[in-house]
């Protein structure tokens, strides 16, 4: 009896209980802090002069109207041009984000209402070459895309459309992997009832199943999405170091090695690499940690 | 044209801009690649002969890759233990009863968004700056010199930052399966007399097994191919000794392909070495495979 009082007393939230929620809430907080503790730091030391940051790198700002003396310092710098970085980036990870969805779902819709052998054997082909790392592919990609860019006079070096049609190849794999695992899921009836309806099968994709699989394409723009936005060896490699196209990891990178031990500027510059994903990601936030959850899961 | 050529020349369309891609980005390059490991390639357009297995003899005769390698799978140990460690306590600190939780699941994620460049930048900050301030204020002989710039320190650094910028990313996975486990099985250990200890050892964790198999294996791979925090962090460096010979204390593989090809100029070698990287990362997908089909006959 007594245990069972003691029990139902624990349900309904008294003493045992609050002692351990509380703990749990004081551990949780250090922890959270302690995480917090690197943006804390950019964000402080984007406030200070170096010299302050040189002679005492723990410190409270003196004038907080430094912020706006460093971010106008690196915002107007040619070695950094973020505005031009910002666009860069935008243009690569928007574009690449359509073709890649789009493509993918056409073929993993093909791939999975075609029941042949050839069907088959193209999803395992994509499947398998998930393993390929892109270390092994990417010296020979340069040669490759050199050439193939002077036969068809379209430059694929150092051009938005030789970065994009990368982009495609190498985040395809994943993406029709996850629309072919959601699409087997859909419901054939309503495509054949389309298909009696006249509509073509152009028109059945794009009317029919395009909407019914809206769902899984948060999973592929998120997961394809973060890693484009924050990619930096496959810029490096496609677009160069000093292009005139330089997405923001590398417009980062360049001044940092430009302005080595400037902290106060490198950490304003890394306040502005992340401000807009972090901007984003408070408006989007169920969407991109549903994504990352969908997308690790299947 | 009859409706049934016509349905199947859409569908072959619809194939098209995906396989031309991957024929184009992945596959020739692949072949090119494995066959340039054979030949003394330069990279540019100069003409390339057979050398058979010359640039495999002389990697691994060579320190530099070998102490690579070795710190790569030092790596690789030492951050799946942390980032899991790590990411599992989060897990249950924000599927607990505490006020909050959904903003600091939100919160923890966070690092995760951003690139190992910038992240890698704000942690040499840290430290080459802050910490060093730090241990000489409290008088640490370790902390009052930079732990990147010690070889005996910078891997831990290396493990630090990873953790700090992945856990948050495995405790999603965590959440997610714990949030799967039946709240009537845990109340009704509760009931039994069950402490919260054994709540967590005994329930909890064994009906996690299929996230720890999944983030195990994330973290496995995620590991093995770090590069961008490599580079912006401690860019390899400092110098060791390893075999007699100067090694780079902290270059990863993915970095040590990199500056083989473009620091060193030696592509050919630079290529063997990734069809290397290529061959351990396959042996553990087909370790991760067989391991999910032996698991889903039990199941």
């Amino acid at each position: 009896m007594a245990k069972q009082a003691e029990v139902i007393e624990r349900m309904a939230g008294s003493k045992p209980h609050k002692g351990r929620k509380l703990a749990l809430e004081i551990v949780t907080l250090l922890l959270f802090i302690l995480f917090m503790m690197p943006f804390v730091i950019v964000v402080l030391n984007s406030m200070r002069t170096n010299s302050e940051i040189i002679n005492e790198p723990v410190g409270w700002p003196q004038n907080i109207g430094q912020l706006w003396a460093n971010i106008s310092d690196v915002w107007n710098n040619p070695t950094f041009n973020f505005l031009s970085a910002l666009k860069d980036s935008v243009i690569i990870t928007v574009l690449s984000l359509a073709v890649i969805s789009i493509f993918s779902s056409m073929a993993a819709w093909v791939l999975v209402r075609n029941k042949a052998k050839w069907s088959n054997f193209l999803f395992m082909m994509y499947v398998a070459a998930m393993v390929i790392p892109f270390q092994v592919v990417m010296f020979p990609l340069l040669t490759w895309f050199r050439t193939v860019g002077d036969f068809i006079h379209i430059p694929l070096l150092r051009s938005y459309q030789g970065i994009i049609f990368a982009y495609l190849g190498f985040g395809e794999a994943m993406s029709i992997f996850i629309f072919h695992g959601f699409i087997k899921g859909v419901p054939l009836e309503l495509e054949e009832a389309a298909d009696i309806d006249g509509c073509s099968r152009a028109g059945t994709f794009f009317r029919i199943v395009l909407p019914l699989i809206q769902p899984v394409f948060v999973t592929v723009l998120v997961l394809n999405g973060l890693w484009i936005w924050n990619d930096y060896l496959l810029p490096l490699l496609v677009l160069g170091a000093s292009g005139s196209i330089r997405t923001i990891p590398l417009a980062v990178q360049g001044f940092n090695g430009a302005y080595v031990k400037q902290w106060n500027l490198i950490m304003v510059s890394t306040l502005l690499a992340m401000l807009p994903i972090i901007i984003l990601y408070l408006f989007a936030q169920k969407y991109i940690v549903q994504g990352m959850v969908d997308g690790s899961i299947k | 044209m009859s409706s049934k050529s016509k349905r199947k020349l859409t569908e072959a369309l619809f194939l098209v801009p995906t396989l031309l891609a991957f024929v184009m980005v992945i596959i020739i390059p692949f072949l090119y690649g494995i066959y340039y490991s054979f030949t003394n390639w330069q990279g540019t357009g100069a003409a390339t002969a057979w050398v058979g297995f010359d640039n495999y003899k002389a990697i691994f005769r060579e320190p530099g890759f070998l102490h690579s390698f070795l710190v790569t799978l030092e790596f690789t140990v030492f951050n799946v233990i942390s980032v899991n460690v790590v990411a599992f306590i989060i897990s249950l600190l924000v599927t607990s009863e505490i006020r909050g939780r959904n903003v600091y699941r939100a919160g923890f994620f966070v690092p995760n968004l951003i690139g190992g460049i910038v992240l890698g930048l704000v942690w040499q900050f840290i430290f080459s700056n802050i910490l060093p301030q730090i241990g000489a204020a409290i008088g640490s002989q370790l902390l009052s010199k930079s732990l990147i710039s010690n070889k005996d320190t910078v891997m831990l650094t290396m493990v630090i930052v990873n953790a700090w910028q992945y856990a948050g990313y495995i405790m999603l996975i965590y959440v997610a399966s714990i949030q799967g486990i039946s709240k009537s099985v845990l109340e009704a250990a509760e009931v039994d007399g069950a402490t919260y200890w054994t709540r967590i050892t005994k329930i909890q964790i064994p009906l996690m097994a299929n996230a720890f198999t999944i983030s195990l294996f994330l973290t496995l791979t995620n590991s093995f191919k770090m590069y961008d925090v490599n580079v912006a962090l401690t860019n390899g460096g400092p110098t060791a000794l390893f075999m007699m010979k100067p090694v780079q204390a902290s270059e990863l593989l993915a970095l040590n392909i990199y500056q083989t090809a473009f620091k060193y100029n030696n592509m050919a070698q630079g290529q063997a070495k990734a069809v290397i990287f290529f061959v351990v990362l396959t042996i553990f997908s087909i370790i991760q495979v067989s391991y999910n089909k032996s698991k889903e006959i039990e199941a």
